[in-house]
C-alpha cells in the first residue's frame, strides 16, 4: 500500500493518454461482461426456475421441419405426459417486416390446459374466442402498441405460408380478446404474441397440412421430465421423423442456435477484442515506461532494486486494467436490463465478476512484463547520461 | 579526518564502444577521508562522471578495488549495490531529476519508501529535511511550480532523508543562476561543516569549487594531482 501513491501518480502522468486507455479497457470488459453473460445464457439454458415441468419435442434435425400431427397422440400415450399440444411457426409481420408478431395457431383446448395458470383472459372474450373460427387472441401490449381494438380485422403477412385460396401469404384475423401473462419473467417473451386457431390454419394453408411444427408436453412430476423426455424420442427413434424432446425453457435458445455457435461467434468477437486491446494497451505502456526512463533510473540510482522495479510497473499495468475491468464490468451488468429486452425469452444473470477479474490479471500481465523486464534491465548510467 | 570514506586503489574502466575499447580511468587510486568535501574538476570527458558513478555504487569497475563507507563495491551484485546505495549515499544531479507527478515532500519521502517507516514517519522525516534545506513551505508543491534554486534544495532533501553517510553530486549548480548556485553551495558546505556530511562533487566551475575544502583535477582518465591521500 506505500507505494499506492506513486502509482497512482505514475498512472495519471500523461491525463488524456490514461483516460484514453482506460476507457478502450472498460469498453472491452463492458463487452466481455455482456458476451460472457449471454453466452452463458446459452451454454446453461435450463437455469431458470419456470416451466420445469414443460417439454418441447421437435424434429430432430431441424427447428424448419415438421413432424406428423400423429406423433401427438402416440406422446399422449406416454406415462407421466399429462398434456400435449402442437404448434407451428407461422413467421408473421404486421404491415412491415419490421413489425415481427409471434403469431402462433394453437389447439385452444390443449394449449390452454397445458398452459393452465400462466395466461390472463377475460371469459367473455375466451369465449368469443372459442366461437370464431378466424379469431385471435392479441396479448394487450402488442394490442396497445399497434392501435388495434377489438371487433377489428387483423391481417398479418406470413413469410412461410401461402392460403390455399388464392396463393397470398396474406392472412385475415378477427380481434376477438386480449390476453396478459402472469409471470413477469415471461412477459416480455409474449409480448408480441397472437394467438389464433390450428384449425382454421391447417385448412387454410396451401400445404404442409396434417404436419405441425413442434409439441409441448406437460408433465405430471417436473423431477421425471428428463426420462420422459427419452421415453418420447425413443418412440420415434429410427423412424422417418425423429425428435428431440428438451426442456421448453431452452427453445428460444434452440431456434437462436439453428442460426449457428453463438458461444463460438461470442468468443470470437471477444478474442478480436483483446487481441486488439493487448496491442493497444501494450502499446501505451511501453510508450509510458519509455518516456520514462530517466524517472526510473533515479528510482534505481535511490535504491529500488531490479525485482522492485518489475513488481513496479507490474503494479501500475494492473490498476489500470483492474480498475477498468471493475468499471466496464459494472456497466455491463447495468446494462443487463437492455439486452434483455432484445433476447427475449432468455435469462439473463451476471456471470462475468470472476472471469472477467481473471481475464484482466491476465491482460495486465501481458501487456505489463514487457516494459517491466525493461525498468528492470535499465542500465542506470546509460539512462542517465541524457539527463542529470 | 584520518579515516577514509572512499578508497579506490589501481581503478580501471573500460567502455566497450562496437568493436573498440575506451579506457575512461586507468590505474586510479584515491582516498578521500571522512567528512570531506571535495571538487572533482576537469575537462569534458576526463573521467570525472565515470569516477563519481563509481563512488556512489552506480557502476562497476573493469578491475581495482573500491570500498566507500567500508564496503567494497566492486564485490557486490547488482541487487547488493541497490541496497547499499538506499543505505548510504544521497545523490544530487544537475538537473534535479524529481519526479514531475509528485510534490517536492512526496519527492523527498522516495528513499524512505525502501525503510520500515510508518507514512506519518516518512511525512515528517521528508519535512525534516526539506526544513532543513529551507524549503518547507514549498512541500507541497510540485517540481513544475518551484524554480531550478527551488527544485535543487528539494533534491539535496532527496539525497539528506535517508541520513546517508555520502553525499555524490553531479554538477549540482550546473543549471542555476550565480545566485541560486551560491546558495545551494552554501547549503552543501553548511551540511558538510555542521552535519558532518562527506561530499564529492563535480563541477566545472572553479567558483563553485572553492567552496569545497579541496579541489582534485583529473584529465585523460587519471587525477592529476597523483594519488591523493588525506
Amino acid at each position: 500500500m506505500k507505494y499506492f501513491p506513486l502509482l497512482w501518480a505514475t498512472l495519471w502522468r500523461k491525463k488524456t493518454r490514461t483516460i484514453f486507455t482506460l476507457l478502450s479497457v472498460t469498453v472491452a470488459f463492458l463487452l466481455f461482461g455482456l458476451l460472457e453473460t449471454v453466452d452463458y445464457a446459452f451454454a446453461h439454458p435450463s437455469s431458470g426456475v419456470t416451466g420445469a415441468d414443460k417439454l418441447l419435442t421437435l424434429n430432430k434435425y431441424s427447428v424448419t421441419l415438421s413432424l406428423p400431427f400423429a406423433d401427438v397422440r402416440e406422446i399422449r400415450s406416454v406415462p407421466g405426459v399429462a398434456e400435449a399440444t402442437w404448434i407451428t411457426w407461422f413467421g408473421a409481420y404486421y404491415q412491415d417486416p419490421k413489425n415481427f408478431v409471434f403469431a402462433l395457431p394453437i389447439d385452444t383446448d390443449s394449449y390452454f390446459n397445458l398452459h393452465k395458470d400462466e395466461f390472463v383472459v377475460a371469459a367473455p372474450e375466451m369465449q368469443a374466442f372459442r366461437n370464431t373460427r378466424s379469431g385471435a387472441l392479441v396479448n394487450a401490449a402488442l394490442l396497445k402498441k399497434f392501435g388495434w381494438k377489438i371487433g377489428e380485422k387483423l391481417p398479418l403477412h406470413s413469410t412461410i405460408w401461402t392460403q390455399k385460396s388464392d396463393g397470398s401469404l396474406d392472412w385475415k384475423f378477427d380481434i376477438v380478446g386480449t390476453f396478459s401473462v402472469k409471470d413477469a419473467t415471461q412477459a416480455s417473451a409474449q409480448s408480441s404474441t397472437v394467438l389464433f386457431h390450428y384449425e382454421m390454419f391447417d385448412e387454410g394453408r396451401s400445404f404442409g397440412a396434417g404436419t405441425i411444427g413442434w409439441i409441448e408436453e406437460r408433465v405430471q412430476d417436473a423431477s421425471q421430465a428428463g426420462q420422459i423426455a427419452a421415453k418420447i424420442d425413443a418412440l420415434f427413434a429410427n423412424s422417418p421423423n425423429e425428435t428431440k424432446t428438451q426442456p421448453a425453457n431452452d427453445f428460444a435458445l434452440t431456434f437462436i442456435k439453428q442460426y449457428g455457435d453463438i458461444g463460438f461467434v461470442l468468443r470470437a468477437i471477444l478474442g478480436a477484442v483483446f487481441f486488439t486491446l493487448l496491442f493497444l494497451t501494450g502499446n501505451t505502456m511501453m510508450q509510458s515506461v519509455r518516456e520514462r526512463i530517466p524517472e526510473l533510473a533515479v528510482l534505481k540510482t535511490l535504491g529500488f532494486g531490479d525485482a522492485k522495479l518489475l513488481g513496479l510497473v507490474l503494479a501500475e499495468s494492473l490498476l489500470l486494467c483492474v480498475i477498468a475491468a471493475l468499471v466496464g464490468l459494472a456497466l455491463s451488468y447495468a446494462a443487463l436490463p437492455i439486452i434483455k429486452l432484445g433476447l427475449r425469452g432468455v435469462e439473463l444473470s451476471p456471470r462475468a465478476l470472476a472471469p472477467g477479474l481473471l481475464v484482466a490479471v491476465l491482460l495486465a500481465l501481458i501487456v505489463g512484463l514487457p516494459p517491466a523486464l525493461r525498468a528492470m534491465r535499465l542500465n542506470i548510467v546509460d539512462a542517465l547520461a541524457d539527463k542529470r | 579526518m584520518s579515516e577514509a570514506i572512499v578508497s579506490l586503489r589501481n581503478v580501471d574502466k573500460r567502455y566497450t564502444r562496437g568493436k573498440q575499447s575506451v579506457e575512461v580511468l586507468q590505474g586510479l587510486s584515491l582516498d578521500i577521508p571522512k567528512g570531506d568535501f571535495v571538487a572533482l574538476m576537469g575537462p569534458s570527458g576526463s573521467g570525472k562522471t565515470t569516477l563519481l558513478n563509481l563512488i556512489g555504487g552506480l557502476d562497476k569497475p573493469s578491475s581495482g578495488e573500491i570500498t566507500v563507507a567500508g564496503q567494497r563495491l566492486d564485490q557486490l551484485s547488482s541487487g547488493g549495490l541497490a541496497h547499499w546505495r538506499a543505505n548510504h549515499v544521497g545523490f544530487v544531479f544537475q538537473f534535479y531529476n524529481l519526479m514531475p507527478m509528485l510534490s517536492a515532500q512526496r519527492n523527498v519521502e522516495l528513499p524512505l519508501l525502501l525503510t520500515h517507516l510508518s507514512a506519518a514517519q516518512r511525512r515528517a522525516n521528508a519535512l525534516a529535511a526539506l526544513t532543513l534545506v529551507g524549503i518547507a513551505d514549498r512541500a507541497k508543491h510540485k517540481p513544475n511550480e518551484l524554480s531550478g534554486g527551488q527544485a535543487q534544495r528539494v533534491a539535496i532533501a532527496r539525497a539528506l532523508v535517508a541520513d546517508p553517510t555520502l553525499l555524490v553530486c553531479d554538477e549540482p549548480t550546473g543549471d542555476l543562476d550565480r545566485k541560486s548556485a551560491d546558495d545551494v553551495l552554501h547549503l552543501l558546505q553548511m551540511l558538510n561543516r555542521d552535519h558532518g556530511k562527506s561530499i564529492v562533487m563535480v563541477t566545472h566551475d572553479p567558483k563553485a569549487a572553492e567552496f569545497a575544502r579541496r579541489q582534485l583535477h583529473m584529465d585523460k582518465g587519471a587525477l592529476l594531482d597523483g594519488a591523493t591521500m588525506a
